[in-house]
């Protein structure tokens, strides 16, 4: 490998499309468990899930590599953001942005603060209450605490803002993270991009209906 | 040549006075009349400049040259847009028939850290001048040429580097880009010699020295907005960014210690 390669820009991104394509992977693992609520079954099937998530030793080790892909992920999009103001010392007076991109393509370093604040809330919610219960060697009912969670309307405000962020963070993120890797071709590029947008769609409008009906009592 | 219709507006236009790059510029508004709607963009700067020149003022400093196209120079960022509302042509190949009478039309100097303003609409792109002599070359011997057949090149290749090479290194992309970067210029330079057999002597070497200028001349970074290629006056494709990351990675992957 050669030197300067982490310190370019090319580099740089790299590592941003590496980093987000591993959360994305982890995102199909997140919504899959979750989804076991859908069961329906006073949360069985979901808590054996938990349970399995918060004993694996395979996911315990997991756990620790998404931390640090995600601390990664963050601190190189800083990093590349702040560099990118610089490149541009002297605003225009005058930018029409929406004739040539997308709103959210030019937005996502905003969407991806947004996801850290909704990340810290979330981990608060079920993360810290797992490991307090894991220390303490009992059991923990995270059905219960889902239940308790999104008994309150604001909890579920705040998840469904995360949940529209993701969407708009992937729709963009999804296709771009290939391009990013070099994967362009005339014969594939349209299939990742079509598979990028059914996945951002599916995947937040997953996690988006586990608030809502836990919220309406449609799932007890 | 008339288009048969032609109309005379009236326009305001405010256009950015900067004396050099040491010192802050300013918007200066300027009442036009009767700007014939066949004019070109760069003729109603004429028209303009005239007029200050016979009340002894400082004439408006923009870049120009071939105007039809070519040279790339006229980088005038207008309403927010680089060479205005129309996609695919380069202010000189814009006519004011694009604008409607009583109209406000911004004008605005390419923006970057890489592109100084030299003095009011002219910006230094010499940037990208240092980033082709850092590898946008081939070595080729010296001697008598060879028979064209000599090289065979499929056409598909042939026809994406030629793709390539209409860049007119005007920095359209630069100047649209939300982070400043310069990637499709590069990319364009980088592939029309990645695709061709001329070009395979220098080819790993090329992008890293070329991507290692781009980084040191201040560019920003790529988030695939895809502004650029819709911006540009050439239809250069995003393609060719996703082509030269290829190149960079297996080239860094390749190299020791470059
Ligand atoms: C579940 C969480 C997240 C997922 C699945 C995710 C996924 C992605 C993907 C796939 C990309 C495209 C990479 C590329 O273009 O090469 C991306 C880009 C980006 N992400 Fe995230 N991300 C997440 C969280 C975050 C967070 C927390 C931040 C901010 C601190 C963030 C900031 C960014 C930025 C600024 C970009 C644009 C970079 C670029 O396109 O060059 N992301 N993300
Ligand atoms: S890629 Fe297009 S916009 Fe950029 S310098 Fe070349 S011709 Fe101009
Ligand atoms: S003046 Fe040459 S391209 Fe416009």
């Amino acid at each position: 490998m050669s030197k300067g390669f982490f310190k370019s820009s090319i580099g740089k991104k790299v590592i941003m499309g590496l980093t987000g394509l591993f959360l994305v992977s982890f995102l199909v693992v997140h919504v899959g468990i979750n989804s076991l609520i859908y069961a329906n079954d006073n949360g069985e099937t979901f808590n054996a899930g938990a349970h399995f998530m918060a004993h694996n030793p395979l996911i315990r080790v997991m756990e620790i590599v998404l931390f640090a892909g995600l601390i990664l992920h963050a601190v190189q999009a800083i990093i590349l953001t702040m560099e990118n103001k610089k490149a541009r010392p002297v605003a225009y007076a005058m930018t029409n942005g929406a004739a040539n991109s997308s709103w959210y393509s030019r937005s996502m370093a905003l969407l991806g603060i947004l996801l850290l604040m909704f990340l810290v809330v979330h981990l608060g919610n079920f993360w810290v209450p797992t490991k307090q219960a894991l220390m303490a060697n009992e059991e923990h009912n995270t059905f219960e605490n889902l239940k308790v969670v999104f008994s309150q309307w604001y909890f579920v405000v705040i998840y469904l803002i995360g949940v529209f962020a993701l969407c708009y963070h992937l729709l963009h993120g999804f296709q771009s993270a290939f391009q990013s890797l070099g994967l362009n071709h005339k014969k594939y590029t349209p299939t990742i991009k079509k598979i990028g947008i059914w996945f951002s769609i599916i995947v937040c409008l997953l996690f988006a209906s586990m608030p809502v009906t836990m919220f309406l009592g449609i799932i007890k | 040549m008339g288009s048969g219709n032609e109309q005379f507006l009236n326009l305001t236009l405010k256009v950015w006075r900067q004396k050099n790059s040491k010192t802050a510029g300013t918007f200066e508004t300027h009442q036009l009349t009767g700007i014939s709607t066949d004019m070109s963009f760069l003729e109603m700067f004429d028209v303009l400049n005239e007029k200050l020149i016979h009340e002894g003022k400082d004439p408006i400093a923009f870049d120009h040259d071939c105007r039809e196209g070519i040279c790339g120079m006229c980088s005038m960022f207008i309403n927010g847009r680089p060479h205005g509302p129309k996609q695919g042509i380069t202010t000189c190949q814009l006519h004011m028939r694009s604008f409607k009478n009583g109209d406000t039309i911004i004008v605005e100097p390419w923006r970057s850290a890489a592109f100084p303003v030299i003095k009011d609409l002219s910006v230094d792109r010499t940037a990208f001048d240092r980033i082709i002599s850092s590898g946008g070359y081939v070595s080729v011997n010296t001697g008598n040429a060879q028979d064209a057949n000599n090289i065979l090149i499929p056409k598909s290749a042939a026809d994406e580097a030629f793709a390539a090479a209409a860049c007119i290194g005007c920095g359209a992309c630069v100047a649209t880009c939300k982070n400043g970067s310069a990637m499709l210029f590069v990319s364009a330079k980088v592939s029309q010699l990645a695709l061709l057999p001329q070009g395979q002597a220098e080819r790993k070497e090329r992008v890293l020295n070329m991507i290692a200028q781009m980084d040191a001349e201040g560019f920003g970074n790529c988030t695939n907005t895809g502004a650029c290629e819709a911006e540009c006056p050439k239809g250069i494709s995003i393609e060719n960014i996703a082509r030269m990351n290829r190149e960079f990675i297996g080239a860094s992957l390749t190299t020791p210690n470059k």
